[in-house]
């Protein structure tokens, strides 16, 4: 709660010279998997409460820059990064950055809804115990409102000892998304996070997302076209490791400017 | 225009289903060849054996008159011996393995130490017997105590438990692992946390399979000088020792006939310690498989 405080004070402070601050701005960002050159020269700013959508086909570098923003991408260990990449100003690709300070404030939702084998209850107190929190009592108050911010406290809350594989794909996923709530995160990245889900549970974390921007800047890595334009502000076009075009979503989507991203989200191709 | 002759074909159909048929048979032959020969040495034993496996076969000590002699020195020496190689084994082989599987960095040299390993895995035991004899017994003044008969055996069984473990280590799904770290996990943290719980039952049955290779063995002892007659229990990590291969082989080099039903009795014994510990290693691992 005490990051949501930080955050609209952050908001005020900015009010008089940026009617939205920039929670995210990229510089000139470059990455490379051993010789594979796979981002080139990115640049944009990505707004706050704001959800910004990353489209592209296959192989393009969509998950490798959402996970470069966070440092995950550093877990590939033939990994290479050149230019800057700010969080609310400060370059998180300097040694002086911690990542583990990082990712408390970044969490991720990942592709296939990844629980750990435990119970529901230790899944979602997982982030907060590893940063040092034992009082019980707070535990419980803070499962209890990620599991609600997650919108699956009503399903859950009778059986918070099971194991969380008993749950469905969907519930799963959700399961996730509060787990990474329970962090109390500034920015949520999700990569691709229906992509193993059914129509039902897709509509239920796309509802879900909508209801979270409120609090959190979103940052989300979508094969489907058609979620990035119902579900996002912004959306930004990554083809072969280049940003083609970072625009509006309706502007995207009716009137791109450039003639690929016009060819690809007509579906000529990827 | 038929490119196929159904006649030939037809006409072809007996032979090959006779191969079919005689492959079946070699194969069940080859299979039972096996567990013939193992049933044979089973039921020789049993009968032999079971004449002398009466509880004072598990109190006495060695004797030189065959009703009098028992198992009991044996049967502690044993278990002082796992006492020490368990623990020992299995704290140097687990962290050798969380070094070489989560912290190393994969490079020629980790790769030629991956190569030794697997390799050390299978050298002759009474090479490590050498090993031990000059290391533990000679170098380090250990004499020919249970310790240094302990140390020995760790070493034999290490390279199996480093990979064992390594295997282990390795399933342990990378998506889990990511999700610690995407929290802000130290690697730590998320080796404690996530990868050691869900790694422990394969850790755990590897360690136990090659606890009971460890039980069986009989050169390294040898060369390290463990007794073959003993008529006392170890009381410290000091004292000199026998383990049940050992005290068998001893009774079968024996010339009176009636040792060699002895030895039968022991073999009993020792089968039946070195069932229960592959069947424990079963039971873990099929408790805790499939759990993603």
């Amino acid at each position: 709660m005490l990051a949501t405080m930080e955050r609209s004070n952050q908001q005020e402070m900015n009010v008089s010279n940026a009617p939205q601050p920039n929670v995210f701005e990229v510089k000139d960002f470059n990455l490379w998997y051993g010789n594979d050159h796979a981002l080139k020269d990115i640049q944009f700013d990505i707004l706050e409460n704001n959800v910004t959508a990353i489209i592209g086909p296959s192989g393009c570098g969509k998950s490798t820059f959402i996970k470069s923003l966070n440092r995950m991408v550093e877990l590939v260990p033939s990994v290479r990064i050149s230019g800057e990449l700010l969080y609310r100003g400060r370059n998180i690709l300097s040694s002086k950055y911690g990542v583990e300070e990082l990712r408390t404030k970044v969490g991720m939702v990942f592709q296939k809804p990844n629980p750990f084998p435990k119970s529901i209850y230790e899944n979602v107190a997982y982030g907060p115990r590893i940063h040092g929190i034992r009082d019980k009592k707070l535990l419980d108050e803070i499962v209890e409102t990620s599991l609600k911010g997650a919108a699956i406290w009503d399903e859950v809350k009778d059986r918070l000892g099971e194991n969380a594989y008993g749950l469905s794909g969907g519930q799963q996923q959700r399961l996730c998304i509060a787990r990474c709530l329970a962090i109390e995160p500034d920015v949520i990245l999700m990569d691709e996070p229906t992509s193993a889900l059914d129509p039902i549970s897709t509509l239920k974390v796309e509802e879900l997302v909508q209801e979270l921007k409120k609090n959190f800047s979103i940052i989300i890595v979508t094969h489907n076209m058609q979620q990035a334009a119902r579900i996002s502000d912004k959306t930004a076009f990554f083809l072969s490791g280049e940003l083609i075009e970072y625009n509006e979503t309706s502007t995207m989507f009716s009137n791109p400017d450039d003639k690929r991203t016009e060819d690809y989200i007509t579906g000529r191709f990827g | 225009m038929e490119l196929i002759n159904r006649e030939k074909v037809v006409k072809r159909i007996e032979t090959r289903l006779l191969k079919n048929t005689l492959s079946k048979w070699m194969f069940l032959l080859a299979a039972s060849f096996g567990l013939i020969v193992l049933g044979v040495l089973l039921y020789r034993i049993f009968t032999q054996g079971i004449g002398y496996l009466d509880s004072g076969f598990f109190t006495n000590f060695a004797s030189r008159r065959p009703e009098e002699a028992g198992i009991k020195a044996a049967i502690f020496g044993t278990i002082w011996l796992m006492i020490i190689t368990g623990p020992v084994s299995i704290i140097l082989g687990v962290g050798c393995a969380i070094y070489l599987e989560l912290y190393a960095r994969k490079n020629k040299l980790t790769r030629f130490i991956q190569m030794n390993i697997s390799n050390l895995a299978g050298v002759p035991s009474i090479v490590f017997g050498l090993l031990g004899l000059t290391v533990f017994v000679r170098m380090m003044e250990m004499g020919r105590s249970v310790l240094a008969g302990g140390l020995t055996m760790s070493l034999l069984i290490l390279p199996i438990i480093v990979v064992a473990a390594q295997e282990a280590l390795r399933s342990v799904p990378k998506e889990l692992q990511e999700a610690s770290y995407g929290m802000g996990a130290t690697k730590w943290q998320t080796i404690v946390r996530v990868i050691l719980p869900a790694a422990i039952p394969g850790i755990l049955t590897g360690g136990i399979l090659a606890l009971s290779r460890a039980v069986g063995e009989t050169a390294p002892l040898i060369m390290i000088g463990a007794l073959t007659f003993v008529a006392f229990v170890p009381e410290s990590i000091w004292s000199g020792f026998t383990v049940m291969p050992i005290q068998i082989f001893n009774w079968t080099s024996r010339p009176q006939a009636a040792f060699h039903d002895v030895a039968a009795a022991g073999i009993i014994v020792l089968l039946f310690m070195l069932i229960l510990m592959n069947s424990i290693a079963i039971i873990i691992r099929n408790k805790f498989s499939k759990r993603y």
